[in-house]
């Protein structure tokens, strides 16, 4: 399994996920700026969390600009798959390949803990840090839902915490800091699996 | 502003009487922010020694090695003038000037802490501007914030404390601000504006009620201070960096001054080469700004011109801008393109070293500090991200926090304490409590204490009793450190914290850092969350 996480100036989370992709699959993961205008060939595209150009204008707004974001619609569209994690989450949804929206938290403030999330019957502890997770869309029952908080966090509507529309999922919580033997659980392996497949089968 | 007295030592040092510019440019060179010359005759009796100390202080930050090459680089800085005029930029540009001062060394960030001092729970316009101002900030650049403690006593309520703490991590060299060879002078970073402009003697000077301060605070942008932090780093990996020093109190003065007296060469800039945020900037406007996310290199020229520009700082969206470059005159000259505005020899802009008198308090001051029973710690640490970089073991809510390094079975454990109770009351005895708790802290997680950076906080220098608090401090700082074997590797005076003749009893805080071998075998639980 080979893996691609794009960097924009401002993103930072870049080198936990890197950890995180070359632990679960054995293979160094490759880094690409967002300069760039190829990508290359890898199995699963990743835009980590940070500030993408400081959040300025609103988030995701500048980032879905760049020139790499042409070549992440394409292998999209091609079938490849595509996971955008916090500010990667919003990235994806400026760029129009998911559907809605992350506004400000309900408390107008930045969240950093550990919540709990589920999918498909399993409940998962993996922590947020974000300020604008807050999500919203005004038809949820048209949006494919991947995760829910299992309580209302940030205000978000229905609890979703991540949602999926082909292969490409977004998702506020960090799986990439629940891994470490010291990190609040080692869910995070568990969540890549149900996007990507077992980790046991990939390689 | 410069006494009297001062202007005649400097005008027969010179002699003759400097211009305005150059008027300007000793003012702030003169502060006590500046020039410490209430401080430094006492903080050389502190203990700063030890086998494992590779930088003490007088640099932007202490270095300590942890064996295998790789080395810990901390500092605490105060920002408390600032906080009080406009707390949310206050607080982040605080936070922004600490982590500069570890880069600039060539190590990168890998956690902040803070103490916060303040006058009551109610004080909400305060408290929610710092903790904001310092949760933008840090979580924007991505350094977790690990540790922040609170505190409550009125004498806080007009002068509240802010003091910011970094630690960085580099398994490659050290850079300094003393250069071994000339080179060319380079800025690095955001354009000169007219904030922050006497920042450096504001915070030399007690205030008045109803006085408008907010011109001399800063204004920070995190999303620079990230991009800077990238570029620095790599440039740093080129070879071509011969010093490096950001610019922090009084900007392009002290950061170009300060490179030059170290390396025992002049310097000659050219301010018609520094990119302005505003028109009409007068030279002396341009040498005192503070504006923030600045950078100041001493370049091998050959290797800036043909490699740098555009593979470093061109990636990375910034600009550079040659200034001048070292010389060996020993003298600072400012010119604005052929015309000389500032000419004047380095060694005079060091201030005298001032030896204040101080005498003990016959009445014992009395302390209140409100219940704190409403005020919820969670929303702080909450508020800030003390998870990015994947590398926290112990975040805010455990003490000592606990960081490891990247890719490494080692992992940092560090704290900070104060105790304005007992050291109002007897300040030896109080700072002597302050570093046996950070050394017992250390202990406690089965981490070898490495050393301490201190902020400390104290009214003004030229009251006798507030004086002679700081003379007992800092000599029991020396013997317990002395006894510990724990040396001070770096620090930071804040005299003046004064409104309107009332000032703050003494406050100093220490921070601490000590080194856990093996993370997995360390004396504590993992995360509790």
């Amino acid at each position: 399994m080979k893996t691609g996480i794009i960097i924009f100036p401002g993103s930072n989370c870049d080198n936990e996920m890197e950890r995180f992709l070359y632990k679960f699959s054995g293979v160094k993961p490759i880094l690409v700026w967002h300069k760039e205008t190829n990508v290359p060939d890898v199995d699963l595209y990743v835009i980590p969390g940070g500030f993408s150009y400081g959040d300025y204008l609103r988030v995701g707004a500048l980032a879905k600009l760049s020139p790499i974001m042409k070549e992440i619609k394409r292998v999209a569209k091609e079938g490849r798959k595509v996971l955008g994690v916090c500010n990667g989450f919003q990235v994806l949804c400026e760029a129009g390949m998911l559907p809605g929206t992350l506004r400000i938290n309900r408390t107008q403030e930045f969240i950093c803990k550990p919540v709990s999330i589920q999918h498909a019957g399993s409940t998962f502890l993996i922590p947020i840090a974000h300020s604008e997770g807050n999500y919203y869309h005004p038809n949820p029952k048209e949006v494919k839902v991947a995760y829910t908080y299992t309580e209302d966090i940030n205000g978000s509507i229905n609890n979703i915490a991540g949602v999926y529309k082909d292969n490409v999922l977004g998702m506020m919580p960090h799986p990439e800091r629940a891994f470490e033997s010291y990190h609040c659980s080692q869910d995070g392996f568990e969540v890549l699996e149900n996007f990507y497949g077992k980790r046991s089968e990939i390689n | 502003m410069l006494t009297n007295e001062e202007t005649k030592i400097i005008e027969d040092s010179l002699g003759r009487v400097p211009n305005p510019t150059e008027t300007h440019v000793f003012d702030a060179m003169w502060s006590e922010h500046c020039s410490y010359k209430s401080s430094k005759y006492w903080l050389k009796k502190l203990y700063t020694e030890g086998k494992h100390v590779i930088s003490g202080p007088g640099e932007n930050a202490g270095v300590v090695d942890i064996g295998d090459g790789d080395k810990i680089v901390f500092k605490m800085e105060s920002h408390n003038h600032p906080s009080f005029i406009e707390p949310y930029q206050g607080a982040a540009t605080g936070v922004g000037g600490i982590m500069r001062d570890i880069f600039t060394m060539g190590a990168r960030p890998i956690a902040n802490l803070n103490s916060l001092h303040f006058g009551s729970t109610n004080d909400r316009r305060v408290i929610d501007g710092v903790v904001k101002g310092i949760s933008d900030y840090g979580n924007c650049v991505g350094i977790p914030t690990v540790s922040s403690k609170c505190y409550f006593s009125d004498c806080y309520t007009q002068n509240p404390l802010v003091n910011a703490m970094s630690v960085g991590y580099t398994n490659k060299e050290i850079f300094t601000s003393v250069p071994s060879k000339k080179g060319v002078v380079v800025y690095v970073g955001a354009k000169t504006g007219r904030d922050g402009i006497g920042g450096a003697i504001m915070a030399s000077e007690e205030f008045e009620e109803g006085e408008d301060k907010l011109p001399t605070v800063q204004v920070g942008d995190p999303f620079y201070e990230k991009l800077l932090l990238e570029a620095s780093l790599e440039l740093f990996e080129t070879g071509a960096v011969i010093a490096a020093q950001d610019m922090g109190a009084a900007g392009l003065t002290s950061s170009t001054t300060e490179i030059a007296i170290k390396g025992n060469y002049g310097i000659e800039i050219d301010l018609s080469g520094v990119p302005l945020r505003e028109e009409g900037m007068e030279p002396w406007e341009i040498l005192l700004s503070e504006s923030q996310e600045r950078m100041l290199f001493v370049l091998d020229p050959d290797i800036y011109s043909t490699i740098l520009r555009r593979e470093i700082f061109d990636k990375w969206d910034l600009e550079s801008y040659m200034l001048g470059s070292l010389t060996d005159t020993n003298n600072f000259v400012v010119k604005v393109k052929e015309e000389v505005v500032c000419d004047i020899p380095l060694k005079t802009l060091e201030a005298p070293e001032l030896t204040r008198p101080h005498t003990i308090n016959p009445v014992e001051e009395l302390l209140f500090s409100p219940t704190t029973n409403d005020f919820d710690k969670n929303w702080v640490w909450e508020q800030y991200d003390s998870q990015v970089m994947g590398n926290t073991i112990h975040g805010p809510q455990d003490d000592p926090a606990i960081v490891r390094i990247p890719n490494s079975k080692k992992a940092i454990a560090m704290t900070t304490y104060s105790n304005v109770q007992l050291c109002n009351y007897y300040p030896k005895k109080g700072i002597e409590l302050i570093i046996n708790l950070c050394h017992g802290a250390l202990e406690r997680v089965g981490a070898k204490p490495l050393g301490i950076t201190n902020c400390l906080n104290f009214g003004n220098p030229e009251n006798e009793y507030v004086m002679h608090e700081f003379v007992e401090t800092i000599i029991g700082m020396s013997e317990t450190c002395w006894k510990l074997k724990f040396p001070v590797v770096s620090g930071n005076v804040s005299f003046y914290n004064e409104t309107s003749g009332k000032g703050i009893m003494p406050t100093p805080v220490i921070g601490a850092v000590g080194l856990i071998e093996d993370y997995e075998n360390g004396h504590y639980n993992f995360s509790r969350q």
